[in-house]
């Protein structure tokens, strides 16, 4: 009987040993390294036919923002899209490792993957690690039981919604949705609502910004919108161009050969005294 | 009070510290404020939390200042009445000069800033964020001031988690001229979403008008919310365990 990937956990979980040398440099005075961040909006919502994702587009690093335009809403199957906040790195890698984990499953299986499955992937991942793979997702899609939106917490925890925001942004996101939602959305007016809403984390949140992408799964089909809005274009180019000023000028040119090696070679051998 | 020089040097020390405030204890949540056509709409729920309990379901966070203004405040409640001792004395020496003139809301706001500032460079602050609102002489006025004395005017203000939920929709459908009406909504529609969101909401508010003509509190009210999307009539069908 062949192993499934995940059945048996494996030892994993988050290792404490590096956790007391890690406080007493802390406490020497060393500052540990940012976190490249998604300082975010990421919503989801149910409408009439399946689930709509979005996302902002912006990864922060401290007050810096280090990518303009990064992707925030993650493959895990042809019918299962995963948006992520937090530590950039966390989200990515624990929505590519579910995301592997899941086509093995349907290798094994002969199906398509279930969003529950995914659900109980991720979960259990986070809750191994105790919280410290920093990673809150909005985890969507579209399988046999019928549209499904559930959000998970970095310490593990889930909730089933039918409208979800999360990240910096969420509480402004979280304003539009609960003062516009309502059941059976149409498709044009729940893209128009999330796109709504993550341009309200883009404005009112600062570790927000950029463009807004969007996923409309449904039954069998999914549109992956990247860059469905850009409501932030750069608005001044300068028309003259850039040009640089001469390089310097050469005036003369005056090569002088290096002096010749000449050997001098003592009078008797050194050796002989 | 004289500071003597040793208590001085230990003016952060656990000595001085019954002194002043370290922490608010009972607290009142956001308020909203919107200008519009006629003059200002203030809302703010009747809640006085003590820590995470619900103690106080009718504290009246929304006063009338003088002629010309009202006050909204959230933070420490016992703050919020010393502070309106303090106006009510400004207004009361304000009216014994009997000269036809009257304090607006500009100079109340600005009186309301140096108190504020004023306590907290003694490390002593009134633990409160204020929302002032007036009309004088058909000029509107709304301002705020935070404990620590940050103050501005807008045409949209809010305190606390106000900030983060009604700021966005407030800058989304707010537009100048709105008519009563259209703002008692707006400030409703704010207010909905503070009671989802925010753990320290009641659903006991009220509104308070000012105008040219004079000013109306209304009387305590609750919203009406809605619980029954489907998803939340049967959470766990897929997902067993979770909520």
């Amino acid at each position: 009987m062949s192993e499934l990937a995940g059945t048996i956990p494996g030892k994993g979980g988050f290792s404490f040993d590096l956790c007391r040398r890690n406080d007493m440099l802390v406490s020497k005075g060393l500052k540990p390294p940012s976190f490249l961040k998604t300082g975010t909006t990421i919503v989801g919502l149910i409408f009439q036919d399946g689930v709509i994702l979005g996302a902002d587009t912006r990864a922060t690093e401290g007050p810096i923002v280090a990518d303009k335009n990064c992707e925030k809403i993650h493959y895990m199957a042809p019918n299962i899209y995963c948006c992520g906040a937090g530590t950039a790195a966390d989200t990515e890698a624990v929505t590519d490792m579910v995301s592997s984990q899941l086509k093995l499953h349907r290798y094994h299986t002969g199906r398509e993957s279930r969003v529950v499955t995914a659900l109980t992937l991720l979960k259990s991942h986070l809750f191994s690690y105790q919280g410290h793979v920093s990673a809150a997702l909005v985890l969507g899609g579209v399988d046999v039981t019928g549209p499904h939106l559930h959000t998970i917490y970095p310490h593990g925890s889930t909730d089933t919604l039918p409208f979800a925001t999360m990240g910096s942004g969420s509480l402004a996101a979280m304003a539009i949705f609960e003062s516009k939602y309502r059941e059976g959305l149409t498709r044009d007016e729940g893209v128009k609502l999330v796109a709504e809403a993550i341009c309200s984390g883009i404005f009112n949140d600062l570790g927000s910004g950029s463009n807004v992408d969007i996923c409309v799964i449904t039954k069998g089909k999914q549109e992956y919108l990247r860059n469905y809005l850009l409501p932030n274009p750069r608005t001044y180019v300068s028309e003259k161009g850039y040009t640089f000023s001469k390089k310097t000028e050469v005036l003369f040119t005056k090569i002088t050969p290096l002096r010749e090696l000449v050997e001098v070679i003592e009078a008797g051998d050194a050796m002989e005294e | 009070v004289t500071n003597s020089a040793p208590s001085m040097i230990n003016l952060i020390g656990s000595e001085s510290d019954s002194q002043r405030t370290l922490y608010p204890y009972v607290t009142g949540t956001s308020v909203v404020g919107i200008k519009y056509k006629d003059g200002i709409l203030l809302a703010a729920d009747m809640g006085g939390s003590y820590g995470s309990t619900l103690r106080y379901k009718t504290v009246e966070r929304l006063k009338t200042v003088g002629k010309h203004s009202i006050i909204g405040a959230s933070g420490e409640i016992s703050d919020f009445q010393e502070i309106m001792r303090n106006l009510d004395e400004l207004i009361l020496y304000d009216n014994m000069w009997d000269d036809g003139n009257s304090l607006g809301p500009k100079e109340v706001h600005n009186y309301l800033t140096r108190m504020m500032y004023n306590r907290r460079n003694k490390f002593n602050p009134l633990w409160n964020s204020l929302v002032l609102g007036g009309v004088k002489n058909g000029q509107k006025y709304l301002g705020t001031v935070s404990m620590i004395g940050v103050h501005y005017e807008d045409n949209h203000v809010a305190t606390g988690f106000g900030n983060h939920l009604a700021r966005p929709l407030l800058r989304d459908e707010w537009h100048a001229d709105m008519t009563f009406e259209e703002g008692v909504k707006l400030l409703e529609k704010c207010m909905r979403v503070l009671l989802y969101r925010d753990r320290s909401a009641v659903n006991k508010l009220q509104i308070a008008k000012i105008t040219e003509e004079g000013v109306t509190i209304s009387q305590p009210y609750a919203l009406k919310t809605f619980w029954n999307f489907s998803a939340f009539q049967n959470p766990t069908a897929g997902a067993e365990g979770s909520w």
